[in-house]
């Protein structure tokens, strides 16, 4: 065993919440802070801010101690094409309407497993949006615009 | 009797032909994602969330939730029978004996006894749901800033206590978890906060995307890790009706369950799971057949099935009472009485009783209309087990989208969605349980508001929260529970608990 070996999982991760803490905080010394008694909209946040960076700072000291765990597989595919279907659903849903935007969103969302066929990928995309069609925008009565604005009509 | 009274009202609203109609989607929506492997209860709540906000009726639509609830454990329990996948860790120790019942020709007497267990369970809990929720709605009552404040520490700290792995980052979540919270405008001086400018976050992070984030999307990235064939055992189910042996066997443990579910499922922070171990390690000791445990023992089924929703329905008690969560299922369910307009805590019986009672009769229609849907359909479940997980995922990604979307039509949710996505799936990498942060997140604003609230009618004097009686005795439970997790030997049984659960 390496006498200063540091514990990549838990390096990360005390780094990730010393991110956030700091973030908060710097975000919190901003804000009216007040004091115990009338407690400005800073003051909670940044207590909580000090917390989070102090038990960052514990998980890193920890991370030193201990023998390094391996991460494991990482789905950066999965990553690729699972994260911008909703992203792009929220950016096309006024412009292109609800069809469209569904249809599209689902067939980003197919291509994350290395196993989906193109074909398999559009008919799934395809029956999802008319049964989408059928229960939300149909049955129960969405506000949704079918077809939006940037669509010629 | 006023109790049967309230139970009288609750189920003439329960048994209400809409609430009946709902009860039934919500029990086979449940079973029928938390049937696909991998996802668990809280994945598929969190997915089915928004649905239920479509009905206008918040009676119905928390009756449909609860039902969702119930049939997403049922349908977990069947995966780790059939499969050898549970999909939440209360049903892990279902899947050590019921697989193992399943490869021996058995499934369907497992698959039977799960239900059975369950439904003896659901009723006597139910009941002690009934019995137990007034009085402490009385005293919840008398509660006031200082007294919420030192109850929601006790609720976090013992999620921490019940999370898997190290307690320091557990705890490093739920702070996360209550930072993420108090995103939004602060009400006391209407200043937004750490919302980067964004004005579509003024009234919060939406707690849906959140959920669907940190649950769903996680969830379905960690799937893709490793994409292999799930090899399902059993393609047809027989034999479904245990013996007259199996029923002798299972009685006992069954009763046992049910006593250890009820009592450890009121314990904030996650007690169903806690049960289900506790009840596998009782079951082992004291059973005759001992060497059968690990190969196939009924008992293995019957006990942690029956502790596991035992417990799952007692966990609604400080929920219903005192607005407190105690786990992520029951984060969710304020969640969605939040978003319906209900304050949740304890006057919620009081101001709402149709709802109190009714969400409390709906329970054991739910047990009920799972054991007599369940089994019969149980081709049907397994059936579904053999659907590629690839197909799924664009579904589950599509609705999720639809449905956060649906919440409040702001498309900002739909980018926090992919922000908590990425994550939820970091976090849990970096062996980081999500559960506490969504409670953190749900409890944020709460305890922010009761410490500016005491700290205001104490005069800025923090002795408040020691010097009155209840507010103390609640702090030295939550330091207590703190103490004994730090402690050594607890420290190293706790890690020996999870361990095996893995």
């Amino acid at each position: 065993m390496k006498p200063f070996a540091i514990d990549r999982t838990n390096g990360l991760c005390a780094a990730l919440f010393i991110a956030f803490g700091a973030f908060f905080a710097a975000q919190s010394l901003g804000l009216e802070i007040g004091t115990a008694f009338r407690m400005g909209p800073g003051y909670f946040p940044l207590a909580l801010a000090v917390v989070l960076i102090l038990l960052g700072i514990v998980i890193l000291v920890q991370a030193v101690r201990f023998e390094s765990e391996p991460i494991g597989h990482i789905a950066w595919r999965g990553m690729l094409f699972i994260l911008p279907a909703p992203i792009f659903f929220g950016l096309t849903v006024r412009g292109l309407g609800f069809i469209p935007s569904i249809f599209l969103t689902a067939l980003i969302a197919s291509f994350a497993s290395g196993r989906m066929k193109p074909l398999t990928a559009l008919v799934l995309s395809a029956g999802l949006t008319l049964f989408a069609f059928l229960v939300f925008s149909y049955a129960l009565g969405l506000p949704f615009r079918r077809f939006g604005p940037w669509l010629p009509s | 009797m006023e109790l049967l009274d309230n139970l009288a009202l609750g189920f003439s609203t329960a048994t209400s032909l809409t609430n009946l109609g709902f009860c039934l989607i919500g029990v086979l929506l449940g079973t029928l994602i938390g049937v696909l492997p991998g996802i668990g209860a809280t994945a598929t709540i969190a997915m089915l969330l928004p649905i239920t906000f479509q009905i206008g009726d918040p009676v119905s639509s928390l009756i449909m939730l609860a039902g969702i609830y119930y049939g997403a454990q049922y349908g977990g329990s069947t995966t780790a029978i059939l499969i050898n996948m549970p999909g939440e860790s209360s049903s892990a120790v279902t899947a050590i004996d019921g697989y193992q019942m399943a490869k021996n020709g058995r499934a369907g007497a497992a698959l039977a006894i799960a239900a059975i267990g369950s439904f003896f369970a659901g009723t006597v809990s139910t009941f002690l749901v009934a019995v137990f929720a007034p009085p402490l709605t009385a005293i919840a009552l008398e509660f006031g800033a200082a007294e919420y404040f030192s109850l929601m520490i006790v609720g976090l700290v013992s999620s921490v206590a019940l999370a898997h792995g190290s307690i320091v980052k557990a705890l490093a979540m739920v702070v996360l978890g209550l930072l993420l919270g108090i995103v939004g405008t602060d009400i006391y001086t209407g200043t937004p906060r750490f919302t980067l400018g964004i004005t579509e976050y003024a009234d919060g992070l939406n707690f849906v995307a959140v959920a669907v984030g940190v649950f769903g999307v996680a969830e379905i990235l960690r799937n893709l890790e490793n994409e292999h064939e799930r090899s399902v055992l059993i393609r047809k189910v027989s034999g479904l009706m245990p013996t007259r042996e199996d029923f002798r066997r299972m009685a006992a443990p069954i009763v046992r369950g049910t006593i250890i579910g009820s009592a450890l499922g009121i314990l904030p922070g996650g007690g169903a799971i806690l049960a289900a171990f506790a009840s596998y390690t009782v079951e082992k000791r004291v059973s005759k057949n001992r060497g059968e445990f690990g190969k196939g023992a009924i008992e293995g089924v019957a006990g942690p099935e029956s502790a596991n929703n035992a417990g799952a329905q007692t966990s609604f008690i400080p929920m219903l009472t005192l607005g407190i969560p105690a786990n992520p299922v029951m984060a969710l369910m304020i969640g969605a009485m939040i978003i319906q307009g209900i304050v949740p805590g304890p006057n919620v019986a009081t101001e709402q009783p149709a709802l109190f009672w009714g969400i409390i009769a709906s329970m054991w229609i739910g047990n009920l209309m799972l054991i007599v849907l369940n089994l019969p359909l149980i081709g049907l479940w397994v059936k579904l087990l053999t659907i590629p997980y690839y197909v799924l995922f664009p579904i589950i990604m599509a609705f999720c989208s639809i449905g956060v979307y649906s919440v409040s039509t702001n498309v900002f949710d739909l980018y926090a969605v992919a922000f908590f996505g990425v994550l939820g799936y970091v976090l849990t990498k970096l062996r980081c349980e999500p559960a506490p942060l969504l409670l953190g997140f749900v409890l944020g604003p709460l305890l922010e508001e009761n410490l500016r609230r005491a700290m205001i009618l104490s005069r800025g004097d923090p002795s408040t929260f020691v010097t009155r009686p209840i507010s103390a005795g609640l702090l030295f439970i939550a330091l207590a529970v703190l103490v004994i997790v730090f402690l050594p030997a607890v420290k190293k049984k706790r890690e020996e608990v999870f361990v095996e659960e893995n």
